[in-house]
C-alpha cells in the first residue's frame, strides 16, 4: 500500500506496511538520517519532526497518518539557499550540542516553539522542550540558544561560566 | 592513508598524497621496557603520526581519541596546533584510524614511565589499568577524562612543536639562515631581517625527511593564542543541520536490519526457541541464534551471552518480530535474586566484615572511639545504573570468508577491532574498523559487545547488517554501575573536633582513590568488603567517585551538623593542609553568596570532590514546597590546572551535573526475579528541560597539572543536593535516588529518611 506525502518541500511515495512509523520510513526509504531513534515509545524526542508544522514524534506516528500531509525534518530546517536557521546558527553560537544525537529533535522542537511564540517564557521553554531528553545535560544552553533568538532576545546575555587563574601548562 | 611502517624506529615523516605526514617517535624500549614486554614481541611499533600539512597550508591534526561531545577533537587540535603555531583557521581536525600506529599508550607513558609528579594516590590504579591494557597495542580508548592530560600533553603537544622546530630548520639550511632567527606565526616560516616569509607547505618535503625531536621547546604559556582560548568546537555544524554521521546512519550496499534479545536473567542461554511468528512476518529475511562469546580486555572479561537476532528488510520489522518471539531461557541460580535481597546481603557482608580490606588506615582508629566524647554512624546505599546513552548501541558489520569491515561508535577502536577478529578467529588485520562519532558514550561504548554481536550476525547470514538494540535492550543488557552500601562512623573529641574516620564499604572498582577524604583526620580506617552479585559492572561516568562522592561528602556533612558546625565552614577547617581544595571550595562559597538567608522552605548544600585529577566543589540551592522539590541553582567551581579548552570544561561540568543530578534524582535500576525491571525512559527517567537547574561554572587556572574534565563534574552534585535537601527540610536522605522520599515526611527525632 502506497502513502503519498511531502518531505521538506518534496512529493514522496513509499510503499511500505502504513503502519510503519515516519521515523523508519525517513531513516530507511528516504534516506534521511538526521532524524534520530532514541526510545520508540514518544519519550525522548529524538525523532521529533513537524507534521504540518507541529511538532511531532515519528516513531510512534504510523506513516499512513501523514498520507498528504507535509513532513518537515532536520535536513529541511536551512532555507532553499542554504541559509541556516536563526536557532540552528543560535546553537552554534551557544556550543548547544554535545554528541549530538538529541539535537534534530530539540532543534525541531524549539523551531515549532518559536513559530508559535515568538517571545517564550522560562514557562513556556519547559512546556514545549520537556519532551526532549539530552543525556549530555545541555538544557541550560538550549535554553540561552532559544532565548537569544526570540523576539525580545536580550543581546550579550551574559555566559553562566568564568575563567580565572595563571595560564601555564 | 596508506599504512606506516611497523618497522619504523624514530618517526620520519612520510609524503601522501601531495602533502606532509609528520610523526612523533616514542620508543617503548628506551624509557619503558616492561610496557615494550606487554606490548608484545614487536614492540618498534609505538611510532605515532598525528600531523599532515597539505600543498593548501592546511594542517590537519590526527586525533587517536573518540569523539562523543567531550570535544576531544577540538581541544587536542588546539594542543597541537598551538605547539605548531599553526593559523587555528587552516587546521582541520580527524580522528585516527584504528591502527596500531595510533594506539593511545601514551597513558602508559604518562604514569608508568615518565617522571611524574601526579599525586601518588592515583598512581596504583592507573598503573593497574594500563597493565591490563597494555599486553597487547590494542588499546586506543577514549575514557578515565584522560584523554588532555595524557595525549595531549604527551604526544600533541610534543608533535606540534617538534614540527614547527623541524620547520624552522628547513627554512634556515634553504635560506642559509642561521636557525635562531627564523621564527613561526601562523603556518608560516619567517626570517624578519631578509624579509622572508614562506608558508609551512613550502617546506613540508623537506622535513618529511627529518627525524622529529622527542624534546622539542615549548612556548611560552603567555603567548599562547589557541589553548585555554574561546574556539568553537569543529564538530558543532554537522550536529545543528542533521548532517553529523553517526554509526546509526551508516548505509551499505544490499545491508539488512538486525534487532535483538537476550535472557532477562544475565547469563541465561537459549534452551526453546518459537520463532513461528517472527519468520512468518513479511520482511523478516532469517532469525539466528547468536553464540555466546567472549574477549578480554581493560575492564576485564566482556561476556557477550547467547541471544537471539531477527534479520529483517527494515529495522522496524526485524524489532516487531523479535517481540513475538517465544523464547525459554535457561536457569542460572539467579532467578530468586531481587534488589532487597541485593541489599540485605550487603549489610550481612558490611557487617561480618569478611577479608576486608584497607583503602587507607593512619592513626589509632580504635582507640579514638574508645574515647571518643560523640560518635555518629550511618549507612548509605545507592543502586545500580544504566548508561542509557542517546545512541542506542547500534553497529554494522560486513564479515567475508577472509576480512571484515565493521562500522560502530565506540571508546576503543583497537580494543573492538581485536576482539571482533579474536571472535571470527581472524588477525586484527583481516579486520577494517570505521569508528563514528557517538551519541553518548559514558563508558557504556568501551564493552564490545554489540560489535561482536553484529559481526557474528553477519557471518551468520551472509550479508552486512545493521544491529540496532532496542532501548530496552540498551536499559536491560547494560553493564551496570554497581549498587554499593557504605558504612560509617565518625568520633569527636570533648572539644568537638573530628578525631576518626571509620568506612565500609562493599565491592571496589576504581579509581582506587574514590572513598578516600581530603580531610585532616588523624584517625581514618577506610576499607571495603568483596559482595558478588550477578548484575555485570560497567565503568559509569565517574565510575567509583559516582558513589562514594554522595557517601563521604553526605557523612562529612552529617559530622559538621552533629557538632553544630556550618557545612562549609566545619570543611575549610579540615583542608588547611590542603590550599588548592580549600580554595575551590572556598570560590565556590563567595560565588553562590553561601550565608545569604534562604527563605522557608529553600536550602544550600556544598560539595567537594577531587577525581581525575581536578577538583570541584559544588553549591546547590533547593526549593522544596509541599513535598515537591526543585533544583534551583547549582554553583560550581572547577581546577583543572589549566582549562585547554575553558568553554568545554564549563559544558563538561554542566554536562556532568545533569549527568550526576538524573541519578541523583531519579536514576535507579532494580532487580525482582534475576532480572533488571527497567527498560525505557518512562519507568528509568532523565531530568528534562523542566527540572534543569541553572548551572554557573568557575574555572580556576592553578597551574598545577592538567586533570581531567568529562567525568569530574557528576560525583558531587548528589551530596551538594541531598545536603541542601537536608538544609530546606532536615531530612537526611542517605540513599538514592532522592525520588523515592516523601519529602512531606515529618521527622519525630532523628530526621533521617532511609
Amino acid at each position: 500500500m502506497s502513502t503519498t506525502f511531502w518531505v521538506n518541500g518534496e512529493r514522496q511515495t513509499v510503499d511500505v506496511d502504513p503502519a510503519k512509523p515516519l521515523l523508519w520510513v525517513l531513516r530507511e526509504q528516504l534516506a534521511l538520517t538526521g532524524t534520530k531513534f532514541g526510545c520508540g515509545i514518544a519519550q525522548c524526542g529524538a525523532c521529533t519532526v513537524h507534521i504540518d508544522g507541529v511538532a511531532m514524534r515519528s516513531c510512534v506516528t504510523p506513516v499512513s497518518d501523514v498520507d498528504g500531509r507535509q513532513v518537515t525534518t532536520i535536513e529541511g530546517l536551512s532555507s532553499e539557499s542554504g541559509e541556516l536557521h536563526p536557532l540552528q546558527q543560535a546553537w552554534i553560537d551557544h556550543q548547544v550540542p554535545q554528541c549530538g544525537y538529541c539535537q534534530s529533535g530539540q532543534l525541531m522542537s524549539a523551531t515549532a516553539l518559536l513559530a508559535d511564540n515568538p517571545n517564550p517564557s522560562d514557562a513556556d521553554i519547559d512546556a514545549a522542550m520537556s519532551g526532549n531528553i539530552c543525556r549530555c545535560g545541555m538544557y541550560g544552553r538550549i535554553r540561552q540558544a532559544i532565548k537569544a533568538t526570540s523576539v525580545a532576545s536580550v543581546s550579550d546575555e551574559p555566559l553562566f561560566y568564568s575563567v580565572a587563574g595563571v595560564d601555564h601548562v | 592513508m596508506s599504512k606506516l611502517s611497523r618497522r619504523a624506529f624514530i618517526a620520519t615523516g612520510l609524503v601522501a598524497g601531495g602533502g606532509l605526514v609528520v610523526g612523533i617517535a616514542m620508543r617503548p624500549g628506551n624509557q619503558a621496557k616492561s610496557l615494550a614486554a606487554k606490548l608484545g614481541p614487536d614492540g618498534e611499533d609505538l611510532v605515532h603520526t598525528y600531523i599532515k600539512i597539505d600543498s593548501n597550508n592546511v594542517v590537519t591534526a590526527v586525533i587517536p581519541h573518540s569523539e562523543m561531545g567531550q570535544g576531544v577533537h577540538t581541544a587536542l587540535g588546539q594542543m597541537l596546533a598551538e605547539e605548531l603555531d599553526a593559523d587555528w583557521e587552516q587546521v582541520q581536525v580527524e580522528e585516527a584510524p584504528a591502527i596500531g600506529e595510533y594506539a593511545s599508550y601514551s597513558a602508559g607513558r604518562r604514569y608508568l614511565f615518565a617522571n611524574i609528579d601526579f599525586p601518588n594516590l592515583v598512581i596504583p590504579t592507573v598503573d593497574g589499568m594500563m597493565m591490563n591494557v597494555a599486553d597487547t597495542l590494542n588499546l586506543q580508548i577514549t575514557g578515565g577524562s584522560m584523554s588532555v592530560r595524557t595525549t595531549g600533553i604527551l604526544a600533541m603537544r610534543i608533535a606540534g612543536a617538534a614540527t614547527r622546530e623541524m620547520l624552522q630548520q628547513a627554512a634556515a639550511e634553504s635560506w642559509g639562515v642561521p636557525v635562531e632567527e627564523v621564527t613561526t606565526a601562523d603556518s608560516y616560516v619567517i626570517h624578519a631581517a631578509s624579509n622572508r616569509r614562506e608558508p609551512y607547505a613550502a617546506f613540508a618535503d623537506t622535513v618529511a625527511a627529518m627525524s622529529p625531536s622527542q624534546t622539542p621547546q615549548f612556548k611560552n604559556p603567555a603567548d599562547y593564542k589557541i589553548v585555554g582560548k574561546f574556539v568553537p568546537r569543529r564538530d558543532i555544524p554537522a550536529k545543528v543541520d542533521g548532517s553529523a554521521k553517526f554509526a546509526l546512519d551508516v548505509r551499505v550496499p544490499d545491508m539488512a536490519y538486525a534487532s535483538v534479545v537476550r535472557s532477562p536473567v544475565p547469563g541465561g542461554s537459549v534452551v526453546e526457541l518459537d520463532d513461528g511468528a517472527a519468520r512468518s512476518m513479511a520482511g523478516v529475511i532469517d532469525v539466528v541464534v547468536i553464540p555466546q562469546s567472549s574477549v578480554g580486555g581493560m575492564l576485564g572479561e566482556t561476556l557477550s551471552t547467547e541471544a537471539v537476532a531477527v534479520v529483517a528488510d527494515s529495522y522496524w520489522t526485524a524489532n516487531e518480530a523479535v517481540k513475538t518471539l517465544q523464547v525459554t531461557w535457561s536457569e542460572t541460580g539467579f532467578e530468586s535474586v531481587d534488589s532487597d535481597g541485593i541489599y540485605a546481603q550487603f549489610e550481612r557482608d558490611i557487617t561480618g566484615g569478611t577479608e576486608r580490606q584497607s583503602d587507607r588506615v593512619t592513626g589509632e582508629v580504635s582507640a579514638e572511639f574508645a574515647s571518643a566524647a560523640r560518635v555518629i554512624d550511618a549507612d548509605y546505599h545507592v543502586p545500580f545504573l544504566a548508561h542509557t546513552c542517546m545512541e542506542p548501541l547500534n553497529a554494522t558489520a560486513d564479515v567475508k570468508s577472509d576480512r571484515a569491515e565493521i562500522w560502530v561508535g565506540c571508546q576503543n577502536p583497537l580494543g573492538f577491532r581485536r576482539d571482533v577478529a579474536a571472535i571470527l578467529d581472524m588477525d586484527p588485520e583481516q579486520v577494517t574498523l570505521h569508528n563514528h562519532m557517538m551519541g553518548g558514550g559514558f563508558g557504556r561504548k568501551a564493552r564490545p559487545d554489540y560489535a561482536m554481536q553484529v559481526a557474528l550476525l553477519s557471518r551468520s547470514v551472509g550479508r552486512p547488517v545493521q544491529l540496532i538494540w532496542s532501548r530496552e535492550e540498551d536499559v536491560r543488557q547494560d553493564f551496570y554501575r554497581p549498587a554499593v552500601q557504605s558504612r560509617f562512623r565518625a568520633a569527636f573529641d570533648s572539644s568537638d573536633r573530628l578525631v576518626a574516620w571509620e568506612n565500609t564499604y562493599t565491592n571496589k572498582n576504581e579509581p582506587i582513590e574514590a572513598p578516600l577524604i581530603p580531610y585532616r583526620v588523624a584517625a581514618q580506617d577506610i576499607g571495603y568488603v568483596s559482595s558478588p552479585v550477578h548484575i555485570p559492572f560497567g565503568a559509569w561516568r565517574s565510575v567509583d567517585h559516582s558513589q562514594h562522592g554522595f557517601f563521604t561528602e553526605s557523612f562529612i556533612d552529617e559530622a559538621a551538623v552533629a557538632v553544630g558546625r556550618d557545612p562549609y565552614e566545619f570543611r575549610a577547617e579540615l583542608l588547611q593542609d590542603n590550599p588548592r581544595h580549600l580554595a575551590v571550595l572556598r570560590r565556590a562559597a563567595e560565588e553562590a553568596d553561601w550565608n545569604r538567608p534562604l527563605g522557608a522552605g529553600r536550602g544550600r548544600g556544598i560539595s567537594l570532590q577531587e577525581s581525575f585529577g581536578s577538583l570541584v566543589a559544588q553549591v546547590v540551592e533547593v526549593t522544596v514546597t509541599d513535598g515537591q522539590l526543585s533544583v534551583d541553582r547549582v554553583v560550581a567551581v572547577i581546577d583543572p590546572g589549566l582549562a585547554v579548552a575553558p568553554d568545554g570544561i564549563a559544558a563538561q561540568l554542566e554536562s556532568g551535573i545533569i549527568y550526576g543530578l538524573t541519578a541523583a534524582l531519579h536514576g535507579e535500576i532494580t532487580v525482582e526475579n534475576g532480572a533488571v525491571v527497567q527498560s525505557n525512559f518512562h519507568d528509568y527517567p532523565s531530568v528534562r528541560m523542566r527540572e534543569a537547574p541553572r548551572i554557573e561554572t568557575h574555572v580556576i587556572n592553578s597551574g598545577h597539572d592538567i586533570g581531567g574534565a568529562g567525568e569530574p563534574g557528576t560525583p558531587g552534585i548528589a551530596p551538594a543536593l541531598a545536603n541542601a535537601v537536608f538544609d530546606a527540610t532536615g531530612l537526611r536522605i542517605r540513599q538514592l535516588p532522592l525520588g523515592n522520599f516523601d519529602l512531606n515526611y515529618q521527622a519525630e527525632e532523628e530526621g533521617v529518611v532511609g
